[in-house]
């Protein structure tokens, strides 16, 4: 990776840790704890299965979160503080900073969802008392959720660099939504005929397919997530990434910053 | 300062007002209410995350059983379609399945009276986790305790003492369902099993109360039996259980699992001191006696009574 992404990537990072953007860890951490403690009370031999549903799913929501709300301000934040010109007029190509600016907040992502996984293991020992091998594919179920978040920024990203920031974050979250219905998409696409069936078909593919990142229960069930599925998960989203990251460049290499 | 006091007094005062609009509002407004009831659509809504609606579903039917249980209350509508929405938002989650069916299956005010529906939710747990012999089990057992229908009882046993890594006493309690299902012993056998096979202190608790109320009921038969006999032989009933016990040669008075005396009425039945510590009982009840509220005398890790 070229010098110059790094440091983009690197000032962006640095930049959200200013944002205060690690903050909702606190936020996590009563959540998570007090779900330990109390769902044991109120509920009947669920309490491994809470933290660990409510610990992914809170690690994929507040991250999805942070991406499109971070993601939908990293272009347009730019060029309204007018820095943006600054950067351009170093020998910095246009498609450097897209690529930079798209590191830098998934590495803030990952840093995020590392301390959020130590807290769902920690939650874990409090209420098992003792991990179990299977407890291994919760790392799986957490690097599903990186991938979602990289889908999701770069997204964020394509938006940020033709829209205004708040319908960026309507395209992005409303994305994030049907995206988690995909396989229902596909469902109805292949209930219609003609040309219809193409083009609902088309839709169905073109949108970001969440639902197959998700293994969230069943990791929870201790059950195993098979390596043909994370080879291919991590194709698609890297695929699916690049796609959007292509077209955020494009657009952006076009874009008048008159 | 004054900001700092204006918080504190606003804060208090909304405390106050919701702990009396709490008073006002009609309780079973917030307790029947099931704002979706369709399983697939809380599905839909869940966005991926139904292993967590499942998991909140499931505490809140616990939460409903426990509290209209509390109050001796005798409908439990909500039960069934809570249980619907958590077992098809995680069709994994065996405890939903395991106490499902023990909130359904039981006649109230133990349970919903509802052995259909608790039949129904086993079968669905059974087809999606074919491999877990618990299910087949506690379908099993829904079988014998509510339905009284030994034959199908002993079907399912025997479906479930097939699976790879079944406890062998479903082997056992098949054959015990074709010739002595009826038995105290085989009941016995059961709530040993229940009691033996969980870790959940509820199920454990539950078992102890079953084998409590088992030694009761058998210790009311052979009384009974042995005042028929003494009346067979002396022409008259006993006058007292010192009579009684010291016709049929026991060592003393008959007991209880508490330790009370057991009574003998004038007109030779024996009672139970205490009905209201022993739920599960059928025998030695008081004519027109109806259940109080249940109560639970043995502490989970507790042996059961043998």
């Amino acid at each position: 990776m070229n010098s110059r992404i790094v440091y983009i990537a690197a000032n962006t990072f640095r930049e959200a840790v200013r944002d205060r953007v690690l903050y909702n860890l606190i936020a996590f951490a009563l959540l998570l704890s007090g779900a330990a403690i109390f769902v044991g009370q109120i509920s009947i031999e669920i309490e491994r299965l809470v933290v660990v549903n409510l610990g992914l799913a809170a690690v994929s929501l507040f991250g999805v979160v942070i991406a499109i709300f971070i993601g939908i301000g990293l272009v347009s934040k730019e060029i309204e503080k007018r820095t943006l010109y600054t950067v351009l007029s170093r020998p910095v190509r246009r498609w450097e900073f897209i690529v930079g600016k798209f590191f830098g907040l998934a590495a803030t992502l990952v840093v995020n969802a590392f301390f959020m996984a130590i807290g769902v293991f920690a939650a874990l020992l409090y209420v098992a008392h003792k991990f179990a091998a299977a407890d291994a594919m919760i790392l799986v179920a957490l690097y599903f959720i990186i991938l979602e978040f990289l889908i999701i920024c770069s997204l964020a990203l394509l938006f940020s660099s033709f829209s205004s920031p708040l319908l960026s974050a309507v395209f992005a979250f409303s994305l994030f939504v049907i995206g988690s219905f995909a396989d229902d998409l596909r469902g109805f696409a292949a209930m219609t005929h003609g040309l219809t069936r193409w083009i609902a078909t088309a839709a169905a593919y073109l949108v970001p397919n969440f639902s197959t990142l998700n293994v969230i229960s069943s990791v929870a069930h201790q059950h195993p997530v098979g390596g043909q599925l994370i080879l291919q998960n991590t194709l698609y989203a890297v695929f699916y990434t690049v796609m959007a990251l292509s077209g955020a460049v494009l657009i952006f290499e076009r874009r008048n910053l008159k | 300062m004054v900001a700092a006091t204006v918080l504190a007094v606003s804060m208090a005062s909304c405390v106050l007002l919701l702990s009396h609009i709490d008073k006002i509002r009609p309780r079973t407004i917030v307790d029947d209410s099931l704002y979706i009831s369709s399983p697939k659509l809380v599905k839909r809504a869940s966005l991926g995350f139904d292993g967590l609606m499942a998991c909140i579903y499931w505490t809140r039917a616990v939460q409903y059983f426990g509290h209209r249980h509390y109050l001796q209350e005798r409908s439990y509508s909500e039960l069934a379609p809570l249980l619907s929405i958590t077992t098809t938002l995680d069709p994994h989650l065996i405890p939903a399945y395991q106490f499902g069916a023990s909130f359904l299956a039981p006649a109230p005010p133990n349970g919903a009276g509802q052995p259909e529906r608790a039949i129904q939710l086993m079968e669905y747990g059974i087809e999606h986790n074919p491999d877990e012999w618990h299910l087949y089990y506690d379908l099993g057992f829904v079988y014998y305790t509510e339905l009284r229908d030994y034959k199908k009882a002993g079907e399912v046993f025997a479906r479930g003492s097939k699976l790879p890594d079944a406890h062998p006493f479903l082997k056992v309690l098949a054959a015990q369902m074709a010739e002595h299902a009826e038995d105290f012993a085989t009941a016995r056998m059961l709530w040993t099993a229940a009691y033996q096979t969980s870790q959940d202190a509820n199920i454990r608790q539950n078992a102890i109360e079953h084998l409590r109320a088992i030694k009761v009921d058998e210790d009311v038969t052979n009384l009974q039996i042995a005042v028929a006999r003494f009346n067979r032989r002396e022409a008259r009933l006993p006058t007292s259980m010192w009579e009684l016990a010291s016709a049929e040669h026991l060592q003393g008075i008959p007991v209880d699992p508490d330790g009370n005396a057991y009574d003998l009425t004038i007109d030779g039945r024996v009672l139970v001191a205490n009905p209201d510590d022993f739920p599960f009982i059928s025998r030695g009840l008081p004519p027109g006696y109806k259940p109080g509220p249940p109560k639970f005398h043995t502490r989970p890790g507790e042996t059961p009574i043998s």
